[in-house]
């Protein structure tokens, strides 16, 4: 698909048993851009982002219509595996979740699933990547201890790399700082920022100045419709739609 | 003032439950030892029995034991665990499944001598097993599958829900994030429930009274169909057939003795594995 567009929802509607969580999204996910999703609890955001790699088939007793485009293939058509677009789509989840196994194991876990047998290519992703997330000075003699054994936000940034360490070119973020310390999240933030120039990005988050700082576009979701979707220069300095205003000038949320 | 007294009360009313508890379980230990011990020799252990059972050992029915136990195991762990797993990870929710775990439940609240008689009727008769290892084997597997299962379920349900979608969403099947993931991370858990499910079927008598257990036999089991002699049958048996009840008494208690180390020590094997387990990452 040209005009830069990397994802494409069309009439979203996500119902969870007889609840509507999302009402008709139109959305445009630009390629190398940062998207953030903003709005209160409950808005439906997670549940868009769950939508884009295919997560929310897990959850029984739901029920989809509408269209879901990645580079121009419909992602819910029935010859697609869902398996397949999550290889291609990453997500980095709100509580850092490492396996309990090394630091090694966690990064390459990835590649083997997906059928990585060479050990030094295997070695030598797992070293990119880990450098990539920034986390390699800090990692690079414990390779083999446990997981675990990381601070929170070490362990945020490791699950960021193993989702770097698979060949993807779009990462989901839901709520990736929730559970961090500042320092914690301006790493993840930087990291973010960096990890622009090759991947397509979805953040979701509560912290409005967080999607301020990294995004390139903004949505504003409420009672799981859009209500407003721009450059996020104009969503903070400009907003059309007065609900978006009163919700970033904080009046509700 | 008051309130302070009836805390101390009411921590003095535990602390006496668990003395009590204590109590019992450390004088079972005590008599059991003490009557035991002086039966215990190198050739109590490594013996068969002579003389109508009150001389030599009771080598035998230690090996039968541990035979019976391992096959039990072996059986009912794969199973066990599958239907964990099937339950757990793949079944739909709703009204069938509930109706399963309901009647695993159940299961287990059998009493053991029905699980002898199914053994006979089936394994022993049916399949044509004889009185063997193999029948016993599988009817106290069929015994400690409900345990296996209920506790291989516990172990599943408390692995957090975040790594496997961490797995899913890196592109591995859901059979690969069970296999990679969810059982490794559960092991410790399944752990537990092999331990308790190894203590109750080394001690069972009921269960392999008609479909394994033999009163004497000469020498050792030779074959998966041989009948074999077990502790719990022989303590059983020991005090209430043969003409010489007191040196009788005195191996059963030999027995006992024999009995429970065996189950402590297969227990701290497994509990040395659990602790490795966790220790290496957790």
């Amino acid at each position: 698909m040209d005009n830069g567009i990397k994802i494409k929802s069309e009439d979203v509607n996500f119902f969870y048993g007889k609840s509507q969580a999302l009402k008709d999204i139109n959305l445009s996910i630009y390629k190398n851009q940062v998207t953030a999703i903003i709005g209160p609890s409950g808005c439906g955001k997670s549940t868009f982002i769950r939508l884009l790699n295919r997560m929310n088939e897990l959850v029984p007793n739901t029920t989809l219509t509408g269209k879901i485009y990645l580079d121009g293939e419909d992602i819910f058509d029935l010859s697609v595996d869902a398996v397949e677009i999550r290889k291609r789509i990453g997500m980095v989840f709100q509580k850092p979740n490492p396996f309990p196994k090394s630091i090694f194991d966690n990064i390459t876990y990835g590649l083997k699933v997906n059928g990585a047998k060479d050990k030094s290519l295997i070695q030598e992703k797992a070293e990119e990547a880990l450098k990539k997330a920034a986390l390699w000075p800090e990692v690079k003699d414990r390779l083999h201890e446990s997981a675990l054994k990381l601070s929170g936000g070490q362990q945020q940034r490791l699950c960021i790399a193993r989702c770097l360490a698979v060949e993807s070119d779009v990462i989901l973020f839901d709520e990736p700082c929730a559970s961090l310390d500042p320092i914690s999240t301006a790493k993840i933030e930087e990291l973010i920022l960096e990890l622009k120039k090759d991947y397509t990005i979805v953040i979701v988050t509560h912290n409005m100045q967080q999607a301020a700082r990294v995004s390139d576009y903004t949505a504003f979701f409420l009672m799981g419709e859009l209500i407003e979707f721009g450059k996020t220069q104009d969503i903070f300095t400009k907003p059309v739609n007065p609900k978006t205003e009163a919700y970033i000038t904080g009046r509700f949320g | 003032m008051k309130k302070n007294i009836v805390q101390n009360l009411g921590f003095f009313a535990l602390f006496l439950c668990i003395a009590i508890t204590l109590i019992f379980l450390g004088s079972i230990i005590y008599f059991i030892s003490i009557r035991g011990f002086r039966v215990i020799s190198w050739e109590f252990l490594t013996q068969g029995p002579r003389m109508g059972m009150t001389e030599g050992g009771i080598a035998p029915a230690i090996v039968g034991t541990f035979y019976l136990t391992l096959g039990a195991i072996l059986f009912a762990l794969p199973l066990g665990i599958s239907c964990a797993v099937y339950l757990c990870e793949y079944s739909p929710k709703g009204f069938v499944v509930n109706l399963i775990r309901i009647s695993i439940n159940n299961l287990a609240g059998v009493p053991s001598v029905v699980f002898g008689l199914f053994g006979l009727a089936v394994f022993v008769k049916f399949f044509g097993f004889g009185v063997s290892i193999l029948s016993g084997s599988l009817t106290l597997g069929i015994l400690t599958l409900p345990l296996i299962i209920s506790s291989a379920q516990e172990a599943l349900l408390a692995v957090p829900q975040s790594i496997r979608e961490a797995s899913l969403s890196l592109g591995a099947t859901r059979w690969e994030t069970i296999k990679n993931i969810v059982l490794p991370t559960a092991l410790p858990g399944i752990l537990t429930g092999v331990i308790l499910s190894i203590g109750r079927v080394a001690g069972e008598t009921a269960p392999i009274l008609f479909t394994a257990a033999a009163f004497y036999t000469r020498g050792y089991p030779n074959s998966l169909f041989s009948e074999v002699m077990a502790l719990p049958y022989h303590i059983y048996a020991l005090m209430t057939e043969g003409i010489h009840p007191e040196q009788q008494t005195a191996i059963a208690y030999g027995c006992s003795l024999v009995l429970l180390v065996m189950v402590l020590f297969i227990s701290g094997i497994a509990i040395f594995i659990r602790q490795r387990q966790r220790g290496a990452h957790g």
